[in-house]
């Protein structure tokens, strides 16, 4: 298999370090080689969080260089751009999580907020293939990226990982109340669309 | 679900994905390591993290985060003396603090071995800048291993631990920021768990150990001596990786995740360079060099940092009188930043121009993305302190940062603390800029953390010399920015329940007269405590204290029956000030583009320090959920 640089963003607190690992041990499972790297500056909430998995036979340092990414995840919508625009190849795939944590400068009305069509004409732009995550009423916002975790499966984002595979790794780190919701959301798909509009709309 | 601490305990040989910072751990349990010391600071708080997912009564090992790094490497010093294997482990900077005690090490005959691991932070991730700590290895004559992966940085640490115990000398093992927290899967060697004999074994005539007048020279001897003897150990085929790409023209010499990059980027090269890569950086296998420098008609040194090994390669070039052109560092950008695989792109690019294809032009009409710089989290009582303490400033007054979570507020819209150095340091600073000056007030701010690890010698010094400032304690309870780590006012040590040194009693102790208190969600209070404190006219400390929210929520998250709780703006009643959103600035507050403001579910905890902040009290108490 060629190798697949997938990068991960988020904000500080939303989870992005499970999400990272799953796929990691997923990919493991899968029989796949696969490295990895956090890279958290400041172990803080509300800062940006990147994690960054190369998979193939062929990688060397986990470190994915700058529009290499074949494919960026994002927990949130400002992210999901600033990682599409420094590393997502042009026709590679956006997962995102449609949600917004205001940055600073949009809470102090110095800049606006980076809009849904912002992201999608970009997609269009650069022929990348877009999928929008999001789940109304979810119980705890930590599960937000759970319902990302589906979004890759259901959509294969990841060729070579099964479900199954996804959910042995879930089992590797989670357990109880905690793996059984988890669960839930991630083979939920009655009620789950990935392509569902976003919040207030 | 798979256990850390149990796989970590494994007595069979096995293979799991895992971070660089907890396959130390497991090589510290191959080797036999006993006692084990650190003082939080990122890349390294992972590695106690990993420590800490072995119960206690199953470590096999002695783990304590000291005061700070320089105790902390006193601590398993003097456990080596007593014939323990130890291990210390620090931050970048953390060396700065410990280097007293450092430098001496090699001087001395450490009978159990004493590994020292250090994070350094090319690139300044997480540390107030990019110091290369080869340096001080070259400065105290101890050797560095090197790894440039999780699975390296295992095989590195019981190498280390090895060599130190033979030749009872300090070994350091130095990772990067992205080899700490880089993750593969690593295999292990199985384990046999022996029966410690913990006979303590020191004896003065294994020393001496007075590096005093006579005595110092036969022990600097002696120090020079193990370093040439590492030598040895530095050219062994495990020590030196040799990638011959039958090219006789050109070469490269690196080592650590730099060595990575660089085969990340050759794979595009139209004829791949031979590689040198090290595994010990100081002292380097001269032999190894000066052979691969004869093979080749150019040499390029990819080293990340400082040109410490392109000063010494260069002047073994000369000795030898050898021909091959060096290629060293040449442009002032060469010394800074990480050696990612897009700088490591860009350097051998300008190395040599037909070296790689051609690259595409970035694209330039990308859409602008607003920072997002790190902030206080929801609740944090800093943010109410910064936003109380704001009221009592007046725009001519100086105000001096600390590290820790407090260091933010140096970002809008509170832009308290316009200075910074390093832990500790800002009441001295402080009390210079007190000099000679009646017209401009001083105030400093310090970390419960920090006040004990490096800021009580300022505070003794403001106290005995009298210094005319105002010193803000911001007290959460706990080493915040590094993960939670307790601390000597925590009331727990990483072992079990202690005393809590409480700080208001040293002070008093100490002899500061004017001590004020308050928690920090009292706004209105602690804007005229710290009115008073700076009208106090000698050196005053406030305690601001709450208690850090993060992990206060956290905790009650594991409780059962945890309902989370949030504010919401009653909409009728808002005016629109947006003192909440601009100045309070909680980042829980999203603002629409019609001006109204929502409070965010994702993030705010329902903590209520915002209510007092709303001039038309458009903030009602968060309901009790049902």
């Amino acid at each position: 298999m060629e190798n697949l640089n997938v990068y991960l963003a988020g904000v500080g607190g939303q989870g992005i370090g499970l999400l990272t690992e799953v796929i990691m041990r997923a990919a493991d499972h899968a029989g796949l080689k696969v490295k990895g790297v956090d890279t958290h500056g400041l172990a803080q909430r509300g800062g940006v969080v990147i994690s960054q998995l190369r998979i193939g036979g062929k990688v060397f340092s986990p470190l994915i260089p700058q529009g290499e990414a074949d494919v960026v995840i994002a927990l949130e919508r400002h992210e999901a751009l600033r990682a599409m625009n420094g590393f997502l190849k042009d026709g590679g795939t956006l997962v995102y999580y449609n949600t917004v944590w205001q940055p600073l400068e949009v809470r102090l009305n110095k800049t606006p907020e980076v809009t849904e069509e912002t992201i999608a004409d970009e997609c269009r732009r650069r022929r990348i293939k877009e999928v929008k995550a999001f789940k109304q009423e979810l119980k705890d916002s930590r599960m937000q990226n759970t319902v990302v975790l589906a979004a890759l499966d259901r959509h294969r984002i990841i060729p070579g990982i099964k479900t199954d595979q996804y959910l042995r790794a879930m089992g590797d780190l989670m357990e109880g109340q905690k793996l059984e919701s988890n669960i839930e959301i991630f083979t939920n798909n009655g009620k789950f669309h990935p392509n569902s509009k976003g919040p207030g709309r | 679900m798979k256990r850390l601490g149990d796989i970590l305990l494994q007595e069979k040989p096995f293979s799991e994905i895992v971070m660089g910072n907890t396959a130390l751990v497991r090589a510290m349990i191959e080797a036999g390591t006993r006692v084990v010391t650190s003082y939080p600071g990122s890349p390294t708080p992972e590695i106690a993290a990993a420590i800490k997912s072995i119960p206690g009564e199953k470590r096999p090992f002695y783990f304590e985060f000291s005061t700070n790094e320089k105790v902390a490497t006193e601590v398993a010093y003097g456990a080596a003396l007593n014939g323990h294997l130890s291990t210390v482990f620090f931050k970048s900077v953390g060396l700065n603090v410990a280097s007293d005690t450092f430098v001496q090490l090699n001087l001395m005959n450490i009978i159990g071995g004493m590994v020292i691991i250090l994070g350094d932070d090319p690139g300044a991730n997480s540390s107030q800048n990019e110091q290369d700590n080869r340096h001080y290895a070259r400065m105290s004559y101890t050797p560095v291993l090197e790894p440039a992966s999780p699975s390296e940085a295992y095989v590195y640490y019981r190498e280390a631990a090895k060599l130190s115990r033979e030749k009872r000398m300090p070994v350091i093992v130095r990772l990067s920021t992205h080899v700490c927290h880089a993750k593969e899967k690593v295999s292990f060697q199985e384990w046999h768990p022996s029966h410690a004999d913990d006979t303590p074994r020191f004896n003065s005539a294994n020393g001496p150990y007075i590096p005093l007048t006579k005595e110092v020279f036969p022990m600097k001897r002696r120090a020079l001596q193990r370093l040439r003897e590492v030598e040895m150990f530095a050219e062994s085929p495990s020590m030196c990786d040799l990638l011959d790409n039958g090219n006789k023209g050109r070469g490269l010499i690196t080592f650590g995740l730099p060595f990575l990059s660089l085969r990340d980027v050759l794979e595009r090269a139209h004829a791949k360079p031979d590689i040198l890569k090290l595994g010990v950086v100081y002292p380097i296998p001269r032999n190894r060099v000066i052979a691969f420098l004869r093979e080749h008609e150019e040499i390029k040194i990819l080293e990340e940092l400082d040109d410490v090994m392109e000063r010494e390669i260069k002047a073994l070039a000369y000795d030898e009188k050898l021909s091959t052109r060096i290629i060293g560092k040449t442009d002032p950008e060469d010394w800074i930043g990480e050696y990612t695989p897009d700088k490591v792109l860009d350097i051998m690019e300008k190395t040599w121009p037909d070296l790689l294809p051609r690259r595409n032009v970035p694209d330039k009409g990308l859409p602008s993305v607003p920072n997002r710089p790190a902030q206080m989290c929801p609740g944090c009582g800093h943010r109410s302190a910064f936003h109380a303490i704001r009221k009592a400033l007046k725009d001519e007054y100086i105000t001096v940062a600390d590290i820790g979570c407090h260091t933010l507020g140096f970002l809008p819209p509170y832009q308290v603390g316009e200075i910074l150095m390093c832990m500790g340091a800002s009441t001295g600073i402080g009390s210079g800029l007190s000099l000679f000056n009646q017209s401009r007030k001083v105030i400093a701010f310090l970390g419960d953390s920090t006040f004990f690890h490096a800021g009580l010698p300022g505070v003794v010094n403001a106290v005995f010399n009298q210094h005319n400032l105002t010193l803000i304690v911001m007290e959460n309870g706990t080493t915040a920015m590094t993960g939670h780590q307790d601390h000597a006012a925590s009331g727990r040590n990483f072992n079990e329940p202690t005393e809590k040194i409480p700080i208001r009693q040293v002070l008093e102790g100490l002899g500061v007269e004017h001590i004020y208190e308050t928690d920090t969600y009292a706004q209105r209070e602690l804007t005229d405590l710290v009115k008073k404190a700076i009208a106090d006219e000698h050196f005053s400390v406030v305690i601001a204290k709450h208690p850090c929210m993060l992990k206060f929520t956290r905790e009650q998250q594991r409780q059962p029956g945890y309902r989370r709780r949030s504010v919401e703006i009653d909409q009728p009643r808002c005016e629109q000030l947006h003192v909440c959103v601009e100045q309070f600035a909680c980042p829980s507050f999203q603002r629409k583009p019609d001006g109204t403001i929502e409070v965010s579910k994702d993030l705010c905890i329902g903590d209520g320090s915002c209510i007092q902040v709303c001039p038309t009290g458009a903030i009602p108490k968060p309901a009790v959920p049902s």
